[in-house]
């Protein structure tokens, strides 16, 4: 094999980048995983994640100078001290916002797998059957039993932990023992459910930190500095588990500081030939050649990368025939809630970081209930004993503030909204071809903003939390809208969604784009519609049917 | 979730001490730092003492032992903005023209008491100026070295060990954990 080619290129080293470089390695194709940013090595590269708090300079806030080099960081919790260099430098990479976008990035091997939530949630017909049944946007090609053993294949790998419940609209999988609840979220979750005759359901999160040890990797210790990178490698990221297996074949060659700039598209076999990067390094640019292509560069860089590919054959790029590609941007709108006190548990305290908290699966708009929006929302949210440091504005000082300082304040329970957004058209990116970054090549405009139908399911989360909380016995129950900004739920979708129709979708049901079949794109620009839950899983699976789909045309002859 | 909120990160990260996060999240903006504040030796000292009068030596070491001026010092330089750099340095100056006026001494010369009745009534004047400013208006000058002191006290190394209970590895959750009366609250990350 001659040495620029590969039976396989990966765009990317995310989560679902990390997924196709295993997949394809396992099943004995020679793949060559790009990444844009430097690489960062598990463990050895996690430089804050055994430091003790005073070893923090300034303790994970923000410097100024952090502030002025991370504006769009600085916007939500993602500048910290701690971990900002492992978000994109917004110098050399700017977009631009015709609607406010928060786009949180992360530029170097693992991507976003290093930094992300961890919760993780099967979809269920509910959300695969919502776009045909109230037509927003276009049908899914697939529906649960078309992925079921994939989302099976991809707990039994990254290791979920959670607990079956037997709910139609949140699947059970295959999970390792559940985190526990603490007293208060257990006494919280059993009034909840008997104040709404089993109808509403609060359970622990399912949350990709594993319980018991797992493939070399040990259980969660319980810190909860995930978020550093973990030393223990007890959550899921391309570093702790996908990358290990991948390279464990001898197939893979990773290769950092890559920019793919385009993907090569020969018109004649209407195939790709391979990609075209840019060295982030020396400026200099390579050409790579493979069979297949996977595209995995997150929701606006994949679709990004599309926009300039084979733009001689379609001026909007691969995969725009449909008029799609780039549309239908979509997240999920959060950060309001109720929160409150509990009384009656001082004797009880908590020992140990849980990485994780408790989730309320989706309620409305199921069976008879009906509300005046499509769709719904889950909260996330836990019981936790406070600080008395939250009071230290009106404390005394002297021997009295210290002692006061020093004990546990009140127990209380808190719940956030996590809703779905609609697949809108008119949500989109564009490429802005004035404006380019720092090789030079064009940049990302978002365009994109919530409408009517978030809006009305955002007061409704607003007065469901309180009443379930209020109804539960939470004292002082208070609501919050903190705002939500498109992009800060960091679940970018739908930029060249699947569908049943090469006019009105990028992609067909097993990811391939319709306009050059050897090209899958398998992170969130897949994705059709949104549903409510946390996305990261259902790409894992779909990348791990996909690659198996992708190797057995291959080994037909079909690519 | 924990990733989800500024606030409740910050205070995962401060040990579950949302101390300073409000303030810096709110009150640190886009202005640029104005370098160094041209503290002295002396100013260094005297912020020492104001923090330990406020977090004192008792059965555990107290602020001055965990260097809190020059903490203080060093968070104001880089992570205050310019006008809350100023409202910390003149803010110090007036602290040393009101101890002379009040006390007729320098607060190093104080005792104990003094010093302690001093600040209490400094510490007042802040809480009475905290409920009525505005959101945008600065933090009184006191405020701002109070929520130093103790953001730099429980997270020092004495303040996390010896004050709280500091479990850097705790290994396993235990969500019914007893607890009585008196027991320290858990140093967090």
């Amino acid at each position: 094999m001659s040495e620029n080619v590969y039976d396989a290129i990966v765009i990317g080293s995310g989560i679902s980048g990390g997924w196709a470089a295993k997949e394809l390695c396992e099943k004995g194709l020679k793949v060559l995983m790009l990444e844009r940013g430097e690489n960062i090595e598990h463990v050895k590269d996690y430089v804050n994640a055994t430091k003790h708090p005073w070893e923090i300079p300034h303790r994970g806030l923000n410097t100024q100078e952090m502030i002025k080099d991370y504006p769009v960081l600085n916007r939500d919790y993602t500048l910290n001290e701690t971990n900002y260099k492992w978000w994109a430098n917004e110098k050399d990479c700017p977009y631009e916002e015709k609607k406010p976008f928060n786009w949180f990035r992360g530029y170097h091997v693992g991507g976003r797998s290093l930094m992300w939530g961890r919760q993780s949630y099967r979809w269920s017909d509910l959300d695969f059957e919502a776009n045909a049944k109230d037509g927003f946007g276009v049908d899914w090609p697939i529906r649960y039993k078309d992925i079921e053993k994939w989302y099976d294949y991809a707990e039994t790998f990254a290791g979920i932990s959670g607990s079956l419940e037997g709910l139609p609209q949140l699947p059970d999988g295959k999970f390792m023992p559940p985190m526990e609840m603490n007293i208060v979220e257990k006494d919280v979750a059993a009034r909840i459910k008997k104040n709404y005759n089993n109808e509403r359901t609060m359970i622990i999160g399912r949350t990709a930190n594993i319980t018991q040890p797992h493939n070399g990797r040990a259980n969660c210790q319980y810190r909860n500095k995930c978020w550093l990178g973990c030393p223990f490698g007890a959550y899921f990221s391309t570093q702790s588990a996908t990358l290990p297996a991948a390279q464990k074949t001898g197939n893979l060659t990773v290769r950092p500081w890559s920019i793919v700039t385009r993907i090569l598209y020969d018109k004649n076999t209407k195939k790709a030939t391979g990609v075209e990067i840019i060295d982030a390094e020396n400026n200099k640019t390579y050409e790579y050649k493979s069979k297949i292509v996977f595209v995995n560069a997150s929701a606006l860089n994949s679709a990004w990368v599309l926009m300039n590919s084979a733009t001689d054959v379609w001026e909007g790029g691969l995969g725009s025939s449909s008029g799609q590609l780039g549309h239908n941007v979509m997240d999920h709108h959060f950060k309001l809630g109720a929160s409150g006190i509990m009384e009656g548990y001082d004797d009880k305290y908590i020992y140990g970081r849980r990485a994780n908290g408790i989730y309320i699966p989706r309620f409305q708009n199921i069976g008879k209930d009906k509300r005046d929006y499509l769709r719904g929302y889950g909260y996330q949210g836990g019981g936790g004993r406070e600080s008395h440091l939250n009071n230290i504005a009106e404390a005394s000082i002297g021997a009295e503030l210290k002692e006061a300082m020093s004990e546990p304040g009140n127990w209380t329970m808190g719940i956030m909204a996590f809703g779905e957004i609609l697949p809108y058209h008119e949500n989109k990116m564009i490429l802005n071809k004035d404006k380019k970054d720092k090789w030079g090549l064009p940049t990302i405009e978002l365009d994109c903003e919530i409408k009517d139908n978030e809006q009305k399911m955002r007061k409704d989360m607003m007065s469901e939390a309180e009443a379930m909380l209020t109804g539960a016995g939470v004292k002082k129950v208070h609501t919050y809208d903190a705002g939500y900004t498109f992009g800060a739920g960091i679940h970018e979708m739908g930029t060249a969604r699947m569908g049943k129709d090469p006019k009105t979708s990028v992609l067909n049901g097993n990811n391939q784009v319709w306009d050059a079949p050897n090209v899958f794109v398998t992170d969130g620009a897949c994705m059709t519609s949104a549903a409510c839950v946390n996305p990261s899983l259902t790409y894992m699976a779909l990348t791990a049917r996909a690659a198996d789909f992708a190797v057995s045309e291959l080994k037909k002859g079909n690519l | 979730m924990n990733r989800r909120d500024a606030l409740s990160r910050v205070a995962l990260l401060m040990g579950g001490a949302v101390i300073g996060a409000e303030f810096f999240l709110s009150g640190c903006k886009n202005e640029k730092a104005a370098g160094t504040l041209g503290l002295t030796a002396t100013d260094i000292s005297l912020l020492d003492e104001i923090g330990e009068a406020i977090i004192p030596t008792t059965n555990t070491p107290g602020a001055k032992a965990v260097q809190i001026g020059k903490f203080m010092e060093m968070m104001v330089t880089d992570c205050y903005d310019a006008r809350d750099q100023k409202v910390f340095v003149d803010g110090l100056k007036t602290f040393h023209q009101k101890t002379g006026e009040l006390l007729k001494k320098d607060f190093i010369s104080a005792t104990p008491e003094e010093r302690k009745k001093f600040i209490q009534a400094l510490n007042d004047e802040q809480v009475n100026i905290e409920k009525t400013k505005k959101e945008s208006e600065p933090s009184h000058y006191f405020r701002m070295m109070k929520e130093l002191t103790c953001l730099g006290y429980f997270s020092s190394e004495i303040g996390a060990t010896k004050q709280l209970r500091y479990v850097e590895t705790p290994g396993k959750y235990d969500g019914s954990f007893p607890y009585k009366k008196g027991d320290r609250a858990f140093a967090t990350s």
